[in-house]
C-alpha cells in the first residue's frame, strides 16, 4: 500500500517545509501533498488551520509552493508531488498561467478541496493538457450517481475522504470504512486513497487490502509541533518508517 | 408567499452570470441537493406558502409601512425620501424573513438541529428567535470581536435558548464564523440544516434567501404605488452580504425606471484600502461557495475588512450583487464610517428613528443623492434594523460612558 504524506508549505518556515518533504520521503513516503496555506481553509480542523495561519505570517502563498516544487525536483526529488489548494489562490493567479507555472515546477496533480466535479471544467481544461491531473474527492455522503460521474473524471487517484467532517487526527477511524470503499471501488478502477483522521500505524495497517493508499496529514503537523525545533527532521522519518512498516507488513 | 419570476441572466441554476455556483466541499454536495430539492418543492406547495404568509403576519408583524420621512426631506432637500420600515419587524431588522422561511423548511425536512453564522447579531437572533418558536435546537456561531461589539444580541440570543459559539480563527468576525459554520455543517450534515443569513454562499442559497426577502420589494413597489401614486424614482440600501438590498431590489429588478443603489462600508475610506466594500474596490474570487467580487490580495488570500458595522464587515457579497453591477442593473457606492455616523444621527434627530449602523450607511448616502434630484422624485431607503444594538459602539464613537 502506498503512503501520501503532506506538508504545510511555509509551515515552521518555507525552507523547513522543502527539508521536511525529503525526511518524508527519505522515511518511506511515496508521495507528498504540499499544503497552499489559505486564509480560509474551511474543510480544514484546528491543526492544519493553524498551520496554515501561521504559514501565512511566513510569508507562504501560492508562489511559495510552486517554488519549493522547483526546487525539490532540482534536489533531486523524484516522488510524485501534488498541491492541495483551495480555489481562489488558483484562480487569482489564473488558470492558464497556473498550468504553466505548476508544468514548468514538476507538480504532478492538484487537490482544490472546494472545487467538487460540478465546477472543475475549466480547471481540468487548463492542467489537462499539461499533464497535471485533478485528484477529486469523494465522501461516504456521495451517493452512487455522483459517484459515477466523479469516477468518470477520476485521474491518478481518488481521494476517499473516511468521515463526514473536516481534517484532523482521529482516535479511530469509521467502522463502515471498508463497506462504504467497496461501494467506491465498484465504480472505479483508479487507485483509491484514504485520508482524513488517518493518524497511525494502526490505522494504516486497518487500511492494508481495502484502500490503495494512505494519506496522512494532520498527524505529520502533530508530530512536528511535538518535535524538537532543532531537530524536526528525525521524528518526522522516523515516523514515516513505522508507518511504512504498517503499510507493508501482512 | 408569492414568487415572482423575474430574469436574471442566469444561464444555468444558480448563476447570476457568471457568478454563483457551488464551491464547497463534496460532503456537503448531496446536502446542497437534498436542499435545492426541499425547496423546490416546498415554494409550490401552498401550504408552505399559506404558513409562511400567516407567519409574517401574526409574528413578524408584516406587512411593514412605507413612511414618508418628511421632516428629514425638508432638512436634506430635494427628492422625498421614504422608509421601509423592516426596522419594525419583530427582533428589529429584516434578518427574520429569511430565518423564518428556513425555519420552516427545515422543519419541513425533518432536521431538528439548526446552525448558523452571525456578525452584528440580527441574524442569530433572528435564528434564535424562529427556533424558539418552532421547538428546533440553535447553535450560533459568532467571531470574538462581534461578540465584544454586540454584547446585547449575545444576551437576547441566549435568553432565547440558543447556544453562541464563540469563533477565535482568522479575524474573528462574520467571515470566520461563516467558516466555522461551514465546518460544523460538514460534520453534522446528516441532522443539520445550515440557515445563511444573507445573499452568500452556495447555491441555492443566495436564490432562497432573496426569495425570503423578496417580501421587502414587493410590498414597497405596492406601498409606493398606493401611497405616492407611482413606483420609486430611486431605492437605496446598504450592502454587506447583500440580502436586505437584494430584497428590496429584485422586485423592481424589470421596472428600468427606478434606480438601485447600494451603499457598501467604506470603513476609514475606500483609499486607505481599510474597508469592507468589494463590489467598489474587489475583484471576483471565490470565497464560502461562490464565485463574486472579494476583497483579496494579489495571491488570492482574503482580506481583512473594517468597518463600523458589524453587520458590514465582510469581504465578499452575494453572486446576485456582483452580476447586478456587472450589467450596470444597479449601482454601488460606498460610505465611510464617519459618514455612517452622520447618517445615523441625521435620522435620530429628525425623524425619532435610531437605525441599526449598518443602515446608516444608506441613509447617509440618501441624504446625499436626495439634496441632487428634483422634489418631484421619490426614494425608498431600505430602513433594514434598528439600532439599539449598536448603542455602546456608538456611544463609544461619541466619547460618552454609558
Amino acid at each position: 500500500m502506498a503512503l501520501i504524506g503532506w506538508q504545510t508549505i511555509g509551515y515552521p518556515s518555507i525552507d523547513e517545509s522543502r527539508t521536511l518533504v525529503t525526511a518524508l520521503i527519505d522515511g518511506g513516503f511515496d508521495l507528498i501533498e504540499l499544503g497552499v496555506p489559505f486564509s480560509d481553509p474551511q474543510a480544514d480542523g484546528t491543526t492544519i488551520q493553524r498551520a496554515s495561519f501561521e504559514a501565512l505570517r511566513q510569508g507562504a502563498t501560492l508562489g511559495a509552493a510552486l517554488d519549493t516544487v522547483r526546487t525539490l525536483r532540482a534536489e533531486g526529488v523524484v516522488a510524485p508531488l501534488i498541491l492541495m489548494s483551495y480555489y481562489n489562490p488558483i484562480l487569482s493567479r489564473g488558470l492558464a498561467r497556473f498550468a504553466a507555472d505548476a508544468c514548468a515546477a514538476g507538480v504532478d496533480g492538484v487537490i482544490v478541496p472546494d472545487l467538487p466535479a460540478e465546477e472543475s471544467d475549466d480547471l481540468i481544461a487548463a492542467v489537462e493538457p499539461v499533464g497535471i491531473d485533478v485528484i477529486f474527492l469523494v465522501a461516504p455522503t456521495t451517493p452512487d450517481a455522483r459517484l459515477r460521474a466523479i469516477a468518470a473524471r477520476a485521474r491518478g487517484f481518488l481521494y476517499c475522504v473516511s468521515l463526514t467532517g473536516v481534517t484532523g487526527a482521529r482516535q479511530s477511524l469509521p467502522d463502515d470504512l471498508p463497506t462504504y470503499l467497496a461501494r467506491v471501488r465498484a465504480f472505479t478502477d483508479v487507485p483509491l486513497a484514504v485520508g482524513f483522521g488517518v493518524s497511525s500505524p494502526e490505522h494504516v495497517a486497518s487500511l492494508r487490502g481495502v484502500a490503495d493508499a494512505a494519506i496522512i496529514a494532520s498527524a505529520i503537523i502533530d508530530r512536528m509541533d511535538r518535535a524538537d525545533p532543532i531537530d524536526r527532521a528525525g521524528p518526522l522519518r522516523a515516523f514515516a518508517r513505522e508507518l511504512r512498516v504498517a503499510a507493508d507488513c501482512p | 408567499m408569492s414568487t415572482t419570476t423575474v430574469t436574471t441572466g442566469t444561464a444555468r441554476p444558480g448563476r447570476f452570470g457568471p457568478y454563483g455556483g457551488q464551491f464547497v466541499p463534496e460532503t456537503l454536495m448531496p446536502a446542497l441537493s437534498e436542499l435545492i430539492e426541499a425547496y423546490d418543492v416546498a415554494r409550490q406547495d401552498p401550504v408552505f406558502a399559506t404558513t409562511y404568509d400567516a407567519l409574517a403576519r401574526d409574528f413578524i408583524g408584516r406587512p411593514t409601512p412605507l413612511y414618508h420621512a418628511a421632516k428629514m426631506t425638508a432638512q436634506v432637500g430635494g427628492a422625498q425620501i421614504y422608509f421601509k420600515r423592516e426596522d419594525l419587524a419583530h427582533t428589529g431588522a429584516h434578518k427574520i424573513n429569511n430565518a423564518l422561511g428556513q425555519g420552516l423548511l427545515a422543519q419541513r425536512m425533518g432536521k431538528r438541529r439548526i446552525i448558523a453564522e452571525t456578525g452584528a447579531g440580527q441574524h442569530g437572533v433572528a435564528t434564535a428567535t424562529t427556533c424558539a418558536m418552532l421547538g428546533l435546537d440553535c447553535i450560533v456561531y459568532m467571531g470574538e470581536e462581534d461578540i465584544r461589539r454586540q454584547a446585547p444580541n449575545v444576551f437576547r440570543m441566549k435568553l432565547l435558548g440558543a447556544e453562541v459559539r464563540p469563533v477565535t480563527s482568522g479575524s474573528r468576525t462574520l467571515k470566520d464564523a461563516i467558516n466555522e459554520a461551514i465546518r460544523d455543517w460538514v460534520t453534522n450534515v446528516n441532522d443539520t440544516f445550515y440557515i445563511i443569513g444573507s445573499v452568500v454562499g452556495p447555491h441555492p442559497y443566495p436564490t432562497m434567501v432573496r426569495d425570503f426577502q423578496s417580501v421587502i420589494g414587493r410590498e414597497t413597489r405596492a406601498q409606493s404605488i398606493a401611497q405616492v401614486g407611482k413606483l420609486p424614482d430611486a431605492v437605496i440600501a446598504c450592502v454587506g452580504g447583500g440580502s436586505n438590498a437584494m430584497g428590496i431590489f429584485h422586485p423592481f429588478h424589470d421596472d428600468l425606471s427606478v434606480r438601485l443603489i447600494g451603499v457598501e462600508a467604506g470603513g476609514d475610506g475606500v483609499a486607505t484600502g481599510r474597508h469592507a466594500a468589494p463590489l467598489s474596490a474587489g475583484r471576483p474570487g471565490v470565497l464560502h461557495g461562490a464565485l463574486s467580487y472579494l476583497m483579496q490580495d494579489e495571491d488570492g488570500q482574503v482580506v481583512e475588512t473594517h468597518s463600523v458595522s458589524a453587520g458590514l464587515d465582510y469581504p465578499g457579497v452575494g453572486p446576485e450583487h456582483a452580476w447586478y453591477k456587472d450589467s450596470a442593473r444597479a449601482t454601488y457606492v460606498a460610505v465611510d464610517d464617519v459618514g455612517a455616523m452622520a447618517g445615523f444621527e441625521l435620522l435620530c434627530r429628525t425623524e425619532g428613528i435610531i437605525p441599526a449602523l449598518e443602515t446608516a450607511h444608506a441613509i447617509a448616502y440618501a441624504a446625499e443623492y436626495a439634496a441632487t434630484r428634483a422634489s418631484s422624485e421619490c426614494i425608498v431607503v431600505n430602513c433594514s434594523g434598528r439600532g439599539d444594538k449598536d448603542l455602546s459602539t456608538v456611544a463609544t464613537r461619541l466619547g460618552v460612558t454609558l
